[in-house]
């Protein structure tokens, strides 16, 4: 056995990530909050955006606005222009195969819903299966509750182990002949677990069932490629890729999106109506009806390139060392338990403080600038599961620091005093 | 913003010890009260002397300015008509939301809930409990909610 040591490398990512040039590029972060700078540590909830996507909103209602797809005039053509190049920009951002590929919706709820009610609904039979899993969000939970009200198809639930992971077997072990369709977190919003996404696609792919991921909680934290995930639907929301709210994207393999009919009704979903019958527009516009958030989509492109002139790779390097942190400065608090310790995770740290309620926790930490979450984020069947009513969850980003942190710790055993 | 104006000594107190805390046996009336926001959870029983509320006791879990408030309101209600308990419903109300109120009832040691109106968010924490207690005495096996 060699016992020479190997060259330390000194170089951490936290060295080489100017994280105090990259707040500057926040105008919130320069804010305060009841006297105090705010520490903003509720990313998971929503993050905040950068002055080049402010401005690129503010730009094209300023110089560009008008409605796509629909005028020979210059201001149509380069509104359309500006939309067009964020769906491509989205394209190359998670190495979809096509732009048709790509359909913008409100958010990653919004493109639950869709893959439910014109993917999986037509196709249920009563006492079929849609598998999810515990650790789900109430929107990858509620719109196959209603699926299954509308079709008696029947809601299947893997559990997850006690560091809040899910393990192959108890995915496998849920699959049936009945399963249609397997939808699951690519990240969990509540606990931070990075789930096995890669082998559960092919273990479920192995079965013949299609994989759609809420990846909400992943796409600003990790690099994503749809080619080599291979899933077949993947949802995210602009306002946690530091985008506007109200944009979002749903990813559908073409083949499953061709044979899908439209979910809504109106117009640019169609190439011709007349009163005895409509013929519907290609993809993606069939399934974007209306007059979609066209400066919600320019802000989203805008965020896209400030991202990726960051790295992705760096961004989550970046993260994960100042969530090694975080973990570390937390195990000092007395009487803290982290509810969530999987061992892959994103940079979300759920507690609860011996005796203190999270929203009393919240409310002291909010009177020093710090924000953060408390409640059941929208996880009840998680709450239940670790037997808590609620947590308080901080959720880091890549504008986050080890100060922060710090500031986080010192409030948390002011709250201790405060309930001594 | 000033913490200790919500966490008052006697909110700590009754946070820490609640006061008539536990299940009553064969209530004469009981409500159950949830608020989803944080996940709160009470349920207030009565046992009922004809008009007068002869005993009035709470359990559940939430933060300190809902279980300090539930344990003040039982403190404030025992013996009281159900006409008495409307007045001090109505009182904790503006109290919790009018910057301006003056109380007309002694309101003792609950007067220490009016710290809550300069945290908005809060006010649906101290008033669960008393719409729970509205829901008992009128009967309701409704769960009700302050979102």
């Amino acid at each position: 056995m060699n016992t020479r040591a190997a060259p330390v490398r000194t170089t951490s990512a936290l060295a080489v990530f100017d994280v105090e040039r990259i707040r500057r590029d926040f105008p919130i972060l320069q804010r305060e909050v009841n006297g105090y700078p705010l520490a903003y540590l509720d990313n998971a909830a929503s993050a905040q955006r950068p002055q080049v996507v402010i401005d690129a909103e503010a730009h094209y209602y300023a110089e560009i606005h008008a409605n796509v797809h629909r005028g020979v005039h210059t201001l149509s053509q380069l509104a359309t222009e500006a939309y067009e190049s964020t769906r491509e920009s989205v394209r190359r951002f998670i190495n979809a195969a096509s732009t048709r590929e790509i359909i913008f919706v409100r958010g990653t709820t919004e493109a639950i819903n869709l893959v439910a009610q014109s993917y999986a609904r037509p196709r249920l039979a009563p006492g079929d299966e849609i598998l999810i899993t515990w650790l789900e969000h109430h929107s990858n939970i509620v719109p196959w509750q209603l699926l299954c009200e509308q079709t008696g198809a029947r809601l299947k639930v893997a559990p997850i182990n006690h560091s809040g992971e899910v393990e192959l077997p108890a995915i496998e072990a849920q699959l049936s002949p009945r399963t249609r369709l397997l939808a699951i977190a690519h990240v969990s919003n509540a606990l931070g677990t990075i789930l096995p996404v890669r082998e559960i696609i092919e273990l479920a792919h192995a079965r013949g069932v299609p994989v759609l991921l809420d990846a909400a909680q992943a796409v600003p934290h990790l690099r994503v490629d749809m080619r080599e995930l291979d899933c077949d639907f993947y949802a995210f929301s602009g306002h946690k890729l530091y985008a506007p709210t109200g944009i979002g994207v749903l990813y559908g393999r073409e083949a499953l999106l061709k044979e899908m009919p439209p979910w809504q009704g109106g117009g640019d979903m169609i190439l011709k109506v007349s009163f005895e019958g409509t013929t519907f527009n290609a993809l993606p516009y069939k399934f974007e009806a209306g007059t979609p958030n066209i400066a919600g989509t320019v802000g989203l492109g805008a965020a896209i390139d400030y991202l990726e002139a960051l790295g992705m790779e760096r961004i989550a390097a970046y993260e994960h060392e100042l969530l090694d942190y975080a973990t570390q400065r937390l195990a000092s608090v007395r009487g803290l338990r982290l509810i969530g310790t999987a061992r892959q995770k994103a940079a979300v740290l759920s507690f609860v403080l011996d005796g203190i309620h999270p929203h009393d926790i919240g409310t002291i930490l909010d009177s020093v600038g710090i924000a953060i979450r408390t409640g059941h984020h929208c996880a009840m069947p998680v709450m239940e599961f670790f037997q808590v009513p609620a947590t308080a969850r901080a959720s880091l980003a890549f504008y986050n620091t080890r100060a922060e942190v710090d500031r986080l710790v010192a409030a948390l055993e002011r709250t201790r005093e405060v309930f001594g | 913003m000033d913490l200790k104006e919500l966490y008052r000594d006697v909110i700590i107190d009754h946070n820490r010890r609640p006061r008539n805390f536990g299940r009553l046996e064969q209530p004469d009336a009981h409500a159950e009260g949830f608020n989803p926001l944080c996940g709160d959870r009470l349920d207030v029983y009565l046992k009922l002397d004809g008009d007068r509320i002869r005993d009035v006791r709470f359990e559940g879990k939430g933060c300190a300015i809902s279980v300090a408030s539930a344990s003040l309101m039982t403190e404030a209600l025992k013996g009281r008509t159900r006409a008495e308990a409307q007045r001090y419903f109505q009182e904790v109300h503006d109290l919790l939301t009018r910057a301006d109120f003056t109380p007309t009832l002694e309101l003792g040691k609950l007067a220490a809930l009016s710290g809550v109106r300069e945290f908005p968010v809060r006010v649906k924490c101290a008033s669960l409990c008393w719409h729970t207690l509205n829901a008992a005495l009128a009967s309701s096996s409704q769960p009700v909610s302050t979102e």
